[in-house]
């Protein structure tokens, strides 16, 4: 018995330039605002560019862009609508509001679906939200997705980045690509995450300093590009890992 | 129209192992469907009819279904999925990702979310026959 989803993925993802995974050590460091305001701000720039939220048991892309009603469309697969200049799927079309509880083998099942009925068209860029930790999500994708990339984000705390050492240890081992560590809620300038990241021979994009107007953009991506959050995307997006 | 993509990965599946297996010509696909997923059965062999390449021009397709059973973690309960019970809306849903059925299901006994799809998930290449 084969499962002949997995075989049907890397050809669904032939015409994206570059997948990038947007992930972290830790829940709760601002991993999805990051990953939704960096596609915006590469999409603002000119790309075409697609958002996956793979973060299925706690999905919240779709309220930070404010998808509203928009529902992929059935056409020989599922095509993402595009939303706020971004294709953009996730599995809350399907779920709604309800809660989605869901175990390793039901989160690597539900992604090998997506990736492998979702016909993207040709992106420049296509930003995964991808789940916190070294679960089954970023497994599958290291298995599955051959030119993945890894943009991870860590607050200032040592908490946060003693978990991101863990997320670098394993994807170098496995010579996956990282593009970089972004520090989100920069908490003060001892610029001991910068320190530590180059340590590791990880290139380091930027702090990205706490700005409490992010709150109130949620849902509007017009406020949201207009937040100090946005401002330093803004300029990774733009520098030469772009 | 989902059928499409799951033919489209069959197909791909399919001529991957024929190439590996040096087979030059497929006579037999065999595929095993679970009714959770509700793959339309007419909608799926037109579509393997349409994808198939020139070498499993003579290929028959054996599609058969398998019944779908869940089991709670939480009480044990074994019970069988019936898409009668469902409104069309989460038949739909279940339909697109069967993990689906985790926000929707219940276990009929406890009430229970936590339960585990232990056969008649979705789609299975089971085998494929041909010649050297």
């Amino acid at each position: 018995m084969v499962d002949p989803r997995t075989s049907v993925i890397n050809e669904r993802l032939r015409r994206i330039s570059r997948i990038i995974a947007v992930s972290s050590g830790k829940g709760g460091v601002g991993k999805s605002l990051v990953a939704t305001t960096l596609a915006l701000a590469l999409a603002r720039k000119g790309c075409k560019v697609g958002l996956f939220d793979l973060d299925f048991t706690s999905p919240s892309t779709h309220i930070i862009l404010g998808v509203g009603n928009a529902q992929p469309k059935e056409e020989k697969g599922i095509v993402p609508p595009v939303v706020k200049g971004l294709e953009y799927m996730s599995l809350v079309y399907y779920s709604g509001d309800y809660a989605t509880p869901l175990r390793g083998a039901d989160v690597s099942n539900a992604l090998i679906e997506l990736l492998s009925v979702t016909r993207w068209s040709e992106l420049d860029f296509l930003v995964i939200d991808m789940p916190p930790g070294i679960g089954d999500a970023v497994l599958d994708l290291i298995r599955l997705v051959k030119r993945i990339e890894f943009l991870i984000v860590t607050t200032s705390s040592q908490l946060a980045f003693e978990t991101v050492k863990k997320l670098v240890s394993l994807l170098q081992d496995l010579k996956v690509p990282i593009i970089g560590v972004v520090e989100n809620m920069e908490m003060s300038n001892a610029k001991s995450i910068r320190q530590q990241t180059e340590k590791l021979g990880i290139a380091f994009l930027g702090e990205i300093p706490y700005d409490p107007k992010v709150e109130g953009a949620i849902g509007d991506e017009t406020k949201l590009l207009d937040t100090a959050l946005a401002q330093k995307i803004r300029e990774i997006a733009i520098s030469d890992y772009f | 129209m989902h059928e499409w993509a799951l033919a489209e990965a069959v197909i791909t599946a399919a001529s991957q192992i024929a190439e590996k297996e040096k087979l030059k010509e497929v006579t037999q696909v065999t595929i095993k469907v679970g009714e959770l997923q509700q793959v339309e059965q007419d909608i799926l062999r037109f579509a393997l009819s349409q994808l198939k390449p020139a070498s499993f021009k003579g290929a028959k397709f054996r599609i058969t279904r398998a019944k779908t059973t869940l089991k709670c973690r939480v009480c044990e309960h074994m019970w069988l999925f019936k898409k009668q019970k469902l409104d069309k809306s989460t038949a739909e849903a279940i339909h697109f990702v069967p993990e689906i059925a985790h926000t929707y299901i219940k276990c009929p006994k406890c009430g229970s979310p936590d339960f585990e799809i232990t056969e008649g998930r979705g789609i299975w290449l089971e085998n494929i026959k041909g010649v050297r």
